[in-house]
């Protein structure tokens, strides 16, 4: 945690985000997008697409602008152009999207806007499917899990498409996963992405339980155990090369975080030790890749 | 005002329909332009990327990787306020066309620039209007150009008009017979150009010192109908503020258009209805049937959305027949611009009989002759056969079932 001296990471007062948010009770997406509209500030503008943030972006007190699914990264594109046209430099571009914005519809031109290296932060808030929806499997639907389009009987075959590895090999700026359980970490990445120009993402995984069949009181808590058993690991990676990876104070099996969700409740032991063997294996390759280029 | 103007201070100079387009965009200081490449739109954006490296315009250029990509970012600039255009054909209209859809529905002002071109499959590079009357339910304004020095015009105009009424502009020129055939062109002096395009004013857009959230959902269906409504009485409105912009205009640059224009129409039993480079070639057929004494018209449709109907009920009304050639297809019914004619003419007592042509599809030429042939069969019969009438393709081989 040493880092985190480097910037003030106290949470903000002022709210981004008025009262009466449509998202549902304990919605990790909306404690997201309130941690980071407060380090952004007033100076900024929104560009969201269809997601449960279509709805909550309802409340935010900062100006958005809803663009078509597939399009969120080419309209944000379009905004920084603008403004520098404009003259207007200084105003934070922001575009965000849920795993399918992400992952899955809005990748051609997320993967694009960055191959532009266009001037805007993205955040990904992750709930791992399409939940707005009704919870049907995304790309970034973990291994194992229950969704509406994959039923118990024939769970998600497929790994979680890695889109860190993805944004690495754009060679992005700066890319950083973060965790609505580790806030004080959340808002240093967002400063220190405030501070980079070019293409800058955000991946935050943001716990669903209606979607993942978890008690409502529980997005901070799991958020925290997927860090701890490694499934979702806290790392940043500039210029998609050099990688710095936080390990967790405390580690636990994955079977933990799993078990307190019912989208994995049909698991058999095989299963989570398929899991595990496989969240180990990513996280040796994870450490691998900071061995050889760390940040300094 | 046109006094002080001096009219000759621009040049002529050889321009296709394309690089009439570029030239319009250039001298319309548009600060944000984003395209993919697509024939045979592409000279378009060619040259308007080579005019922002020369700095002769000083915009963004934005190489997205598609077009449903392209017209989301000309979008995300024109939300906040900045000139935007961009341009496309076919296949590339296909793929914008959720987002034509957003922005038509949603009124943010920007002018698209539309090379007619068949779609596929088989995909190839001809003209027909298909992609572009298939934009008609979108909420844009739609014009058809007959000749390059219209296309130049009409860009011009089209900024005007969005930036007045908050409504994306679409402007269509025949692939090939325009896009890439030169002519001669008069260019503006771009001071001309400022004097009649004097930025945008919106009341909303994208802006930290004055939030809004644009196109969110989750609103009344009232509400969303209200804005439903308000996208087409909008439409009615910018048909209006069109006549205002081009008076405007004329008093600049001495020029004048109208939504439809009536040619030799005043006595004329046999009237034919058309769009684009077919309203060209038909007004030189009407001149040489006038040589040999025949009273035949022409009334072209400049304007398809908001489609003016009432114009062309008055300018046919004392017709007796009239010839509609469709370049395009609404497949299992008829010619575009013929259906929407007889919706408009139905409910009059007095009305022409209506002839519906489709020729020149997937740029097969539609010739003087063609014309001719087109007229002459309007003539020699009462009422039409049948309702969709093919000129200039030999006999219909029926289709059997498999």
């Amino acid at each position: 945690m040493r880092k985190l001296k480097q910037f003030n990471t106290q949470i903000a007062s002022e709210e981004h985000i008025s009262p009466g948010v449509m998202a549902c009770p304990g919605c990790g997406g909306v404690l997201a997008m309130r941690l980071i509209l407060k380090v952004l500030g007033k100076d900024v503008i929104v560009t969201t697409c269809p997601s449960c943030n279509s709805g909550f972006a309802q409340n935010y007190t900062v100006p958005s602008v809803h663009a078509p699914f597939a399009a969120v990264a080419s309209w944000a594109s379009g905004i920084r152009a603008g403004l520098d046209m404009l003259g207007d430099t200084k105003t934070t571009v922001l575009a965000v999207a849920g795993d399918g914005g992400t992952f899955d519809i809005g990748i051609q031109a997320l993967s694009a806007a960055i191959e532009r290296n266009e001037n805007f932060i993205f955040v990904c808030y992750d709930n791992e499917a399409y939940m707005t929806t009704g919870i049907q499997r995304s790309s970034a639907t973990p291994l194992g899990a229950w969704t509406a389009t994959t039923p118990v009987a024939n769970p998600k075959g497929e790994n979680k498409k890695r889109i860190m590895d993805i944004m690495a090999a754009h060679r992005i700026p700066y890319a950083a996963s973060a965790s609505i359980g580790y806030p004080e970490d959340l808002i240093y990445k967002v400063k220190r992405a405030m501070q980079i120009r070019g293409t800058r993402f955000l991946h935050v995984l943001s716990p669903c339980p209606i979607g993942w069949r978890c008690s409502q009181d529980l997005s901070v808590k799991l958020s925290r155990m997927a860090v701890e058993s490694k499934i979702f690991p806290l790392f940043e990676i500039v210029n998609g090369l050099r990688y710095k990876v936080q390990r967790p104070q405390h580690e636990i099996p994955v079977s933990e975080y799993l078990r307190l969700q019912g989208r994995f409740s049909h698991l058999d032991a095989k299963s989570i030790d398929k899991i595990q063997h496989i969240t180990d294996r990513e996280w040796r390759r994870l450490l691998a890749k900071e061995s050889t280029a760390t940040i300094k | 005002m046109a006094s002080s103007v001096d009219r000759t201070k621009g040049t002529y100079v050889m321009l296709s329909g394309n690089h009439a387009v570029s030239n319009a965009v250039r001298l319309s200081r548009v600060q944000v332009v984003s395209a993919y490449p697509i024939t045979p739109q592409t000279p378009i954006v060619e040259k308007i990327s080579e005019f922002v490296s020369s700095g002769e315009l000083k915009a963004r250029f934005i190489p997205a990787e598609s077009e449903h990509s392209v017209l989301a970012a000309v979008s995300g600039a024109s939300s906040v306020g900045a000139r935007t255009f961009t341009a496309t054909s076919r296949q590339g209209l296909m793929y914008m066309e959720e987002v034509v859809h957003w922005i038509g529905r949603g009124m943010l002002p920007m002018v698209m620039a539309v090379v007619d071109a068949l779609i596929g499959a088989p995909p190839d590079n001809w003209t027909e209007q298909d992609s572009s009357l298939y934009q008609r339910d979108t909420g844009w304004m739609i014009f058809y150009c007959e000749t390059n020095q219209e296309v130049f015009d009409t860009i011009i105009q089209a900024f005007r008009i969005t930036e007045k009424m908050s409504v994306p502009v679409m402007v269509c020129l025949d692939g090939s017979y325009l896009s890439h055939t030169s002519e001669p062109v008069l260019v503006p002096d771009i001071a001309l150009v400022d004097k009649y395009l004097p930025g945008r004013k919106d009341a909303i857009v994208a802006d930290p010192k004055k939030p809004h959230r644009l196109f969110g959902p989750a609103m009344s269906q009232e509400f969303n109908a209200k804005l439903r409504r308000r996208t087409h009485e909008a439409l009615e409105t910018a048909a209006e503020f069109r006549k205002t912009a081009d008076r405007e205009f004329e008093s600049i640059f001495g020029r004048s258009y109208d939504d439809i224009e009536c040619y030799k129409t005043e006595d004329a039993e046999t009237i034919v209805v058309a769009m684009s480079t077919v309203a060209g070639t038909s007004r030189f057929v009407v001149d040489r049937l006038r040589e040999s004494g025949q009273k035949v018209g022409l009334v072209k449709v400049r304007m398809f959305r908001p489609f003016p109907g009432n114009r062309l009920v008055e300018a046919l009304k004392n017709a007796k027949k009239v010839a509609v050639i469709d370049r395009n297809l609404s497949y299992g019914h008829g010619g575009i611009l013929c259906m929407e004619l007889k919706a408009s003419l139905y409910n009059e007592k007095k009305r022409p009989t209506v002839f519906g042509y489709v020729a020149g599809i997937c740029g097969v030429p539609i010739t003087p002759e063609l014309i001719m042939q087109i007229i002459a069969d309007t003539n020699a019969k009462e009422t039409p056969e049948e309702e969709l009438i093919w000129m200039g393709i030999g006999k219909s081989e029926k289709v059997k079932a498999v």
